[in-house]
């Protein structure tokens, strides 16, 4: 009888209209299924990016020398096989733009946001369906035009990532920014109205979406992560987007937002009284935030996943909480530490010196706190706990260096040298690839039913960890030693030629690194057909999600969606039979709920 | 040759890992492998993570070893940069400080409570004590490093026109620099891009009916005499570039329409550095390189690289454009009399210029 109950119940629900294959796997509303649309799009874009900046390192390690692979993959940007000034240039602004925003922000953001806000809060699927749809093409058709700047006659966006005007604005000053600047920004306005979309939802959802005892204090640390970085990135996109669009207007129709008393090839050009730093402001105050709308869901990713593999509560739940606000907060006003040189006021340098360092406050105490989680458990090496413990690691290294180049004074020295190349591939890039990992290896069997090998995790997860430190560690020194970054070759300095060695080093460790992602590749796309199947919940977690059933549902629980009678740490708490008790379960007698 | 190689050895790791796995799955073999961790991954991988942590300090302690002569924490070569290699010594050792223990915690808690069937994790969710004490030191430590950044950082900003420095322009251009001296009244003429004539070889734009201008001086070389204050006003006239001064601690981004400034004090002349010893093995070092680079070079036919001597640069150290990687120019500290002997040779602005 009940059975028939909630079987009408469902069908109540309106989940049971008949799907077709374009519904189904193209233009679906599932939340399910387009987490694993941002997925894939995200790993093809990572691919890309990550085969540009093994080309930025073959020519910083052997610069002017011929390579076949330069000749196969840029054609007559290599005449026989010698990269093309200019061409280098716009790979290392490709390879920026394609990491940060579509690997990172997207492809993290998008895809767990997507799987696990309606799955951990307990709900049906998102705010709108519809919305979440919209704004997954419209980050595919972000993706398509960026790949289509690529093939543009006069080459992609090279103005670096950070895009700074009059270089950005000025076909004179540099070919690529003709056309391939224009697609850049057109790709970049319809991202961020994508970002802004899918941002909107999150936070909706988890508002107003929580099943029934699903108090905000009792959401996975994951749910925090992704509402915090919705929020920032509410507050924080629209200000880039005014700024290209300003940029576009400098370009197109004669503005002078950012350009004044320029001179070049010969002539004078019209502008008067705009100023590039006031760009500066504009495009940091997305791009500081920006680093944290990466690193929070790796963050939040890693504290679930430490947690279940550690068997452990996480330690100071409400101290991570507040952690991640306080984050949120002082990375908004905290832009102006990559203007220290800038020209800007010298005592608004005081000012974003004393925010910046304030920010190792809640890292410290994030950093501490996951290591006590560890502390005492009974740790389970899933390959997604290795990453997790592999993104404290890098993110401390990374971290600290922070502690530097957030410090005006030692700012000046090392600023865009290769000592901030290293900085912030450890403490961004390296440790929200780790945090994207330890997701993918965590939920893949709730995104694709089966299982990952995990001995082809294991592999991938040494190499990946031992290259990374080979690659970054010594890249701070040769930044110690003055060299700076987003130089074609060195060798007009002969003052450089003892670094030529730690090059082709760091350059030997890309390769092997970049080399052994092939693994999960094929792991990944093996995996979807042919993976072990998993069982309903493989780690054991106590979360909402691994109560959904294996089989991918709309509405994703048959029936009733389960109450919540606890918080979502409790592993291995004295009285229970099990390690681990799923939030669904009510207390027992007597059992009192912790409050923390 | 280099890429043939490099595909080799890219394709004998492809068969490395793929061996490796083989050896992993045939390990799995007999098990019911459920693709979760066992006691045998978690030993295995606990182990590892103490090689993981041998591995971190074994590749710091090779880098300092190696390269750790850290040209930018010695061998300051201005006023201000003393205090700035302070800061960064002083920052540096509590970075590698907190480093090597907090590396050492997590890599070895991981170790050692590395899983096993039947045990149980201590409960332990929270303990304020613990976390006050972790807020707090950060907080005490970097209140410390934050008040001796900001003092550092105020005195090197304040240099003034009121301190008689020594006026230089320096205008970036792609891709090259030039200096301009303001003569002897020390008072730049006023400049503007609008005004760039070069049929009158005006490159600079300098203002021609400005008095100031008249004993202005145009070179392609900054000359420093030791011991001075000097003042530098950066423009640029196309896009940004960041004038980078690496031995005199020095940095300052040349805006379009703008002007910014940075001013410093040299303290050691280009002679008296080659003299030193750190710069007498680096150079030493790096002919050495050289000299082995050329080898190749010259059995391709081409010319052999010249021998490397030290000097003072100014790098461009903001993306600018194709030729980034090579706008450079040399800057001389030297005596004052050498350096007044210097500039009377120079062409003053109101004659360097073309009449026509």
């Amino acid at each position: 009888m009940s059975e028939h109950a909630d079987t009408h119940a469902h069908d109540d629900c309106g989940h049971h209209h008949k799907e077709t294959f374009v519904t189904k796997y193209i233009f679906s509303q599932d939340h399910k299924m387009i987490a694993k649309q941002y997925l894939i799009t995200g790993t093809i874009m990572g691919v890309i990016g990550v085969i540009m900046s093994l080309m930025i390192r073959m020519q910083i390690a052997w610069p002017e020398e011929p390579n076949v692979i330069f000749e196969a993959l840029l054609g007559k940007w290599a005449p026989d096989g010698v990269m093309d000034a200019d061409i280098y240039l716009a790979l290392v602004t490709i390879h920026g733009t394609i990491m940060v925003f579509f690997v990172l922000t997207a492809g993290l953001s998008g895809t767990f946001s997507n799987l696990l806000i309606p799955l951990q809060i307990g709900a049906r699927d998102m705010a709108s369906g519809l919305l979440n749809m919209i704004s997954y093409w419209m980050f595919f058709l972000s993706s398509v035009v960026m790949i289509i700047s690529l093939f543009v006659e006069a080459g992609p966006a090279s103005a670096g990532w950070t895009i700074y005007p009059p270089l950005s604005a000025l076909p004179l000053a540099q070919a690529g920014s003709g056309m391939g600047m224009t697609l850049w920004l057109v790709s970049m306005a319809i991202f961020i109205a994508s970002s802004l979309l899918a941002s909107l939802n999150y936070i909706v959802t988890i508002i107003n979406l929580r099943t029934k005892g699903m108090s905000m204090t009792r959401l996975p640390l994951t749910i925090w992560a992704f509402l915090v970085t919705a929020i920032i990135g509410v507050v924080s996109f629209p200000v880039l987007l005014s700024a290209a669009l300003l940029l576009i207007m400098d370009r197109s129709f004669g503005t002078s937002f950012f350009l004044s008393d320029i001179f070049i090839q010969g002539e004078v050009l019209h502008y008067q009284g705009g100023s590039p730093v006031l760009f500066e402001h504009l495009f940091w105050f997305l791009g500081h935030p920006e680093v944290y709308i990466v690193i929070l869901p790796a963050m939040g990713i890693v504290s679930e996943v430490i947690a279940t593999n550690s068997r452990k509560p996480i330690f100071g739940y409400r101290a991570m909480i507040a952690a991640i606000l306080a984050i949120a907060f002082l990375s908004t006003i905290v832009w102006g530490h990559h203007m220290f040189v800038s020209g800007m006021n010298p005592f608004l340098g005081s000012v974003f010196t004393f925010t910046t360092l304030l920010i190792a406050i809640p890292s410290a105490i994030k950093a501490f706190n996951w290591i006590t989680t560890i502390w005492k458990g009974n740790i389970q090496f899933n390959p997604a706990m290795l990453f997790s413990i592999g993104l404290v690691s890098t993110f401390i290294s990374g971290g600290l260096t922070g502690i530097i180049l957030g410090d005006s004074a030692l700012d000046i020295n090392v600023h865009d040298t290769y000592f901030v190349v290293a900085h912030f591939h450890l403490v961004m890039g390296i440790s929200a690839l780790y945090g994207m990992f330890a997701g993918i290896y965590h939920w893949y069997p709730k995104m694709f039913k089966r299982m990952l090998n995990k001995n082809l995790g294991y592999v991938h997860f040494w190499i990946t960890a031992i290259c990374a430190y080979g690659v970054f560690f010594p890249m701070h020194f040769i930044g110690m030693a003055g060299l700076p970054r987003r130089y074609y070759t060195n060798s007009n300095f002969p003052l450089f030629d003892d670094l030529s060695d730690v090059n082709v080093i760091i350059t030997i460790f890309a390769l092997i690194g970049g080399v052994a992602q092939l693994v999960f590749l094929w792991n990944f796309f093996y995996s979807i057909f042919y993976g072990k199947k998993t069982v309903q919940n493989p780690w054991k977690s106590t979360t909402l999600e691994w109560t959904a059933p294996i089989k991918h549902i709309h509405g994703n629980w048959e029936g009733e969606i389960p109450h919540v009678h606890r918080w979502a740490y409790d592993y291995s708490k004295p009285g229970h039979d099990e390690d681990f008790v799923p939030q669904n379960v009510p207390l027992k007698e007597g059992e009192e709920e912790l409050q923390h | 040759m280099t890429a043939l190689l490099t595909i080799i050895v890219l394709i004998f790791i492809t068969v490395a890992i793929w061996q490796m796995v083989k050896i992993f799955d045939l390990a799995n073999a007999n098990n019911e492998n459920t693709q979760v961790a066992n006691d045998k991954d978690n030993r295995i991988n606990g182990y590892l993570m103490m090689v993981f942590l041998a591995f971190i300090y074994i590749i710091t302690i090779v880098c300092f070893v190696k390269w750790g002569d850290l040209p930018l924490m010695s061998n300051a070569a201005s006023e201000h940069g003393v205090k700035v290699d302070n800061l960064m010594i002083i920052s540096m050792s509590l970075i590698f400080f907190v480093q090597t223990i907090t590396q050492f915690l997590l890599h070895y808690f991981a170790f050692k409570y590395k899983g096993e069937k039947g045990r149980k994790a201590l409960f332990y969710a929270d303990n304020d004590k613990l976390e006050f004490i972790w807020t707090i030191i950060p907080t005490i430590t970097l209140a410390g490093l934050i008040i001796y950044g900001l003092f550092t950082w105020n005195e090197i900003m304040n240099v003034s026109e009121e301190d008689d420095p020594l006026v230089i322009e320096l205008y970036a251009q792609q891709f090259n620099w030039k200096a301009r001296y303001a003569g002897t009244d020390n008072t730049l003429g006023m400049a503007n891009v609008r005004l760039i004539d070069i049929n009158r070889a005006n490159i600079l734009g300098v203002d021609e009916s400005d008095p100031n201008a008249q004993d202005d001086i145009i070179t392609t070389e900054v000359h420093l005499p030791v011991g001075k204050l000097v003042l530098f006003k950066m423009r640029s006239q196309d896009v940004l570039h960041s004038a980078y001064m690496p031995h005199f601690r020095a940095q300052m981004n040349c805006v379009p329409g703008m002007i910014t400034q940075f001013g410093f004090t040299p303290t050691v002349t280009t002679a008296e550095m080659r003299q030193t010893p750190e710069m007498i093995d680096k150079v030493a070092n790096i002919n050495r390189i050289r000299i082995e680079n050329s080898k190749a070079l010259v059995e391709k036919g081409e010319e052999p690289l010249e021998p490397y001597e030290f000097d003072y640069l100014l790098l461009c150290n903001k993306i600018c454009g194709k030729s980034h990687y090579n706008m450079q120019m040399k800057i001389i500290v030297e005596t004052q009399e050498e350096y007044d002997a210097w500039i009377k040779e120079q062409k003053l602005f109101k004659n360097s210029l073309v009449q026509n």
